[in-house]
């Protein structure tokens, strides 16, 4: 850049051209997002990114700006908001500090494949490089975090980078794009010519196309095999082909169970529907995984937290892998037939080359050891015999009284772990949780932006004490724009998950993990937020269902049994056979 | 697995940044690029960058998938030496006087096909190109007479059996893919290439 655009000068030309339409690149990022459908926008401002919230006050009736209190929060929130709806969440941040807040929910969308469209404002372009007050390298600090990015230095560069962002995102293995816009773009004027959305890049394939020799090789293996089994991930729900996806295991009859990414893909009670996969999941699954002779993984990506120890996972069986990402394919577990491509496409064509079948011997075999799982863990967990609450019984009851309907938000530890095993779904995009990155602090923010996404549902989310007091400043956020989310927090008095394996693996030496917390109820309180603490079962009950009727915002704390633990378990370097029942 | 070398050529579009986006893949696994080089391709506008690795098959397989699932690259190759035509460059700076002390110097130029691209009355500088083995020869030999720079340039290659780009990159620029479009041909040859 060899001049500088000051807003004047800019406005100066303006006047001289009226003919023209000239927008300024704030205007066209407004403008991109309203094209794209966008209503709702997560953020912070600051600085560089000023023009643009200069011209967001002229939009403020065409789009939702939810004021967040970090930006962290604003990411996660989008993620949540992407998550429940379905549709991209975008997100605007100031450069430096503001743009920095964003890595952690970048790296979290980037492993979780969340649709993010990030805008972050960036000093002048002439002063890049050049250590500027606020000025951070985000291109090359993001680019192992977003799926695609790029800094717009010109305005007219904008409707096209945006139309690209959001393609990007939402295209092919959904992911976090940014876009870095330097605040001379922001001001500048320049000949807007209308927003072209994008639908080809010819660098960029999303979809690998469907090859039928692939498909009929996998349905010949699925009409031979004895004891077959799906597993189904997030692909599926992000593929939008949960209807498929019931077609083909109900033709064929086979066993399907979840990831954590992919729950409420189907239904919990669908009879077919044989539980969660891998570490902390149900017995049967795990331990068939090694009986089993085809294994037919969709839309899932073998996380080690899934497969446990890889050189002794499946390996008596054939596998079938569906994934839309060729990178997935082969990349921890070698496939026996690869059928690469969307599974809205390639399911069905699948479902018509597979015999109709029962497998119900099968499909016995997982409710026998699904009884076994009750009696040495499910039925104690849920029931328990002591007068200390378990967080699974609190689940429990959440279920009796929302019926399976609401959208659970899980933050991450023992909680998240209780809440994916024990919560009912009846329909999809019900479960929002930071399944590859594992992200204290996701509960609260992503349940914000949970409820934008479906706000006729109930949105409850279950956070440990820990985990809340990461993320607790978003109550602000809660407060001034009224998401209405029940904050349900399971309280141990302990960071559970690491005191559990503090206290398996390394002889109960608990260091850290002692963790006091504020009177969260008068926390929420200073928010305007009402609430109850509870320690007695008689309580439970009533006090869910307060939670569940008040018309806004609630948080409940659950005081649950300080020391107890979640199994089954895959303990770490274990196959997935060998999953601890205790 | 036995590791040995393999040359990937990749194609991209001419981005800011991109081979950030393409060292980072393998840094990320550690693995260690031996070189790296991009220049223009045949194509106008698509850049080509020539990396040479030692490692496994199925690890140059996992990376290029990687690599062609950035949004900015729209191919990576990866072949073993057998399937190349290979060089690299190397330039010389001797002492003038080294080289006209004797028949010496000049005549390990000749024997190693370096010509002198600069002659000065201090110093000289030669050129060549030829594969790393012979171009470690002549380092070695000229060391004898006190080689004041050396530089060498990353590999270069060129794939012997392939078409060149023009036609990979029409289909990619069609919409719809043709159904013969082949994404990755080692898909198909699925039971020949993966080993474990
Ligand atoms: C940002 C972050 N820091 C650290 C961890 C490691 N970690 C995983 S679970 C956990 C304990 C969580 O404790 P709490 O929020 O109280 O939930 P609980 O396990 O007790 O249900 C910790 C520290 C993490 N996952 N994320």
């Amino acid at each position: 850049m060899n001049t500088v655009e000051t807003k004047n000068e800019d406005s100066k030309t303006a006047t001289e051209t009226v003919a023209k339409t000239q927008i300024s690149g704030s205007q066209a990022v407004l403008e991109a997002l309203l094209a794209e459908g966008i209503e709702t926008v997560f953020g912070y401002p600051g600085g560089a990114i000023m023009p643009i919230y200069d011209a967001l006050y002229d939009y403020n009736d065409k789009l939702k700006h939810i004021l967040v209190r970090h930006e962290q929060g604003g990411i996660h929130a989008a993620q949540g908001f992407a998550r429940t709806s379905g549709k991209v969440g975008v997100v605007f941040a100031t450069s430096g500090p503001g743009a920095t807040n964003l890595i952690t929910g970048l790296a979290d969308a980037m492993i979780d494949s969340n649709p993010i469209v990030c805008i972050t404002g960036q000093v002048f372009a002439h002063l890049l490089g050049t250590d500027a007050f606020q000025e951070t390298d985000v291109i090359n600090i993001t680019t192992p975090v977003t799926k695609w990015n790029y800094q717009v230095t010109e305005a007219s560069e904008i409707p096209e980078a945006l139309a690209k962002a959001f393609y990007i995102a939402r295209s092919g293995r959904p992911g976090p794009v940014l876009i870095d816009i330097t605040k001379n773009a922001q001001v500048q004027l320049f000949d807007y010519l209308g927003y072209k959305p994008c639908s080809h890049i010819r660098s960029y394939r999303p979809k690998p196309i469907v090859r039928n020799k692939h498909i009929q090789e996998a349905a010949d293996l699925i009409n031979q095999a004895k004891k077959p089994l799906v597993l189904f991930g997030q692909g599926v729900i992000l593929g939008k082909a949960e209807k498929e996806f019931k077609e083909f295991i109900e033709k064929s009859g086979i066993p399907a169970a979840w990831t954590v990414m992919g729950l409420s893909a189907l239904e919990t009670d669908h009879p077919q529907n044989v539980g969660m996969l891998g570490m902390h999941g149900n017995y049967a699954p795990n331990v068939l995984t090694n009986e089993c002779d085809v294994l037919i993984a969709i839309g899932m990506r073998f996380d080690d937290r899934v497969t446990g120890r890889l050189d002794k996972y499946a390996k008596q069986a054939k596998i079938i892998h569906l994934d839309i990402d060729p990178a997935e394919i082969d990349k921890n577990v070698k496939t026996t037939v690869a059928v690469w491509g969307d599974c809205k496409e390639t399911l069905p064509i699948l479902t018509k080359l597979v015999d109709k079948k029962s497998h119900t011997d099968w499909l016995a075999h997982f409710r026998e050891l699904e009884k076994e799982e009750v009696k040495e863990v499910i039925q104690e967990e849920l029931n328990p015999s002591s007068d200390i609450m378990t967080m699974g019984e609190v689940v429990k009851v959440l279920n009796e009284l929302t019926g399976g309907d609401a959208v659970i938000v899980t933050d991450v530890g023992q909680h998240q772990m209780v809440a994916c095993r024990y919560a009912k779904f009846n329909q999809s995009k019900s479960n929002v949780t930071s399944g590859g990155l594992g992200t204290m602090g996701f509960g609260l923010p992503a349940a914000i932006g949970a409820w934008y996404g479906a706000p006729e549902r109930p949105i409850v989310a279950i956070i440990g004490d820990g985990g809340f007091q990461m993320t607790l400043q978003e109550l602000g956020t809660i407060m001034q724009f009224g998401a209405k989310v029940k904050i349900l927090i399971l309280n141990n008095e302990f960071l559970g998950m690491v005191r559990q394996w503090q206290q398996l693996f390394n002889d109960k030496r608990y260091s850290f993990v002692d963790i006091t917390s504020p009177d969260f109820v008068t926390v929420a309180k200073g928010y305007h937020i009402d609430g109850q603490r509870i320690s007695e079962r008689e309580q439970l009950k009533d006090a869910l269902k307060t939670m569940l009727d008040h018309p806004d915002s609630y948080l409940l704390e659950v005081m649950v049994g300080k020391e107890n633990n979640v199994f089954p378990m895959v303990a770490q370097g274990s196959s997935v056979a060998e999953i601890r029942l205790k | 697995m036995t590791k040995q070398e393999y040359t990937l050529t990749i194609y991209t579009e001419n981005k800011v940044g991109i081979i950030g986006r393409i060292v980072i893949l393998f840094s990320r696994k550690k693995i260690n690029i031996e070189s790296i080089s991009g220049s223009p391709s045949e194509v106008a506008g698509i850049f080509r960058f020539t990396i040479l690795i030692n490692e496994s098959e199925e690890v140059v397989r996992k990376v290029c998938r990687q690599l062609e699932k950035q949004v900015d690259i729209l191919k990576a190759y990866f072949n073993t030496n057998s399937e190349i035509v290979w060089q690299e460059q190397a330039l010389f700076k001797v002492a003038t006087e080294k080289v006209t002390e004797g028949a010496d110097v000049e005549r390990l130029a000749r024997i190693y096909g370096a010509r002198a691209v600069v002659i000065r009355n201090d110093y000289t500088v030669f050129e060549t190109s030829g594969h790393t083995e012979d171009i470690d020869k002549l380092t070695e030999a000229l060391a004898n007479f006190g080689l004041i720079e050396f530089v060498r340039s990353g590999r270069i290659a060129i794939i012997k059996n392939s078409e060149g780009f023009h036609k990979k990159l029409k289909e990619f620029e069609r919409e719809e893919p043709a159904p013969e479009v082949k994404e990755n041909e080692f898909l198909d040859k699925q039971d020949k290439v993966f080993t474990m």
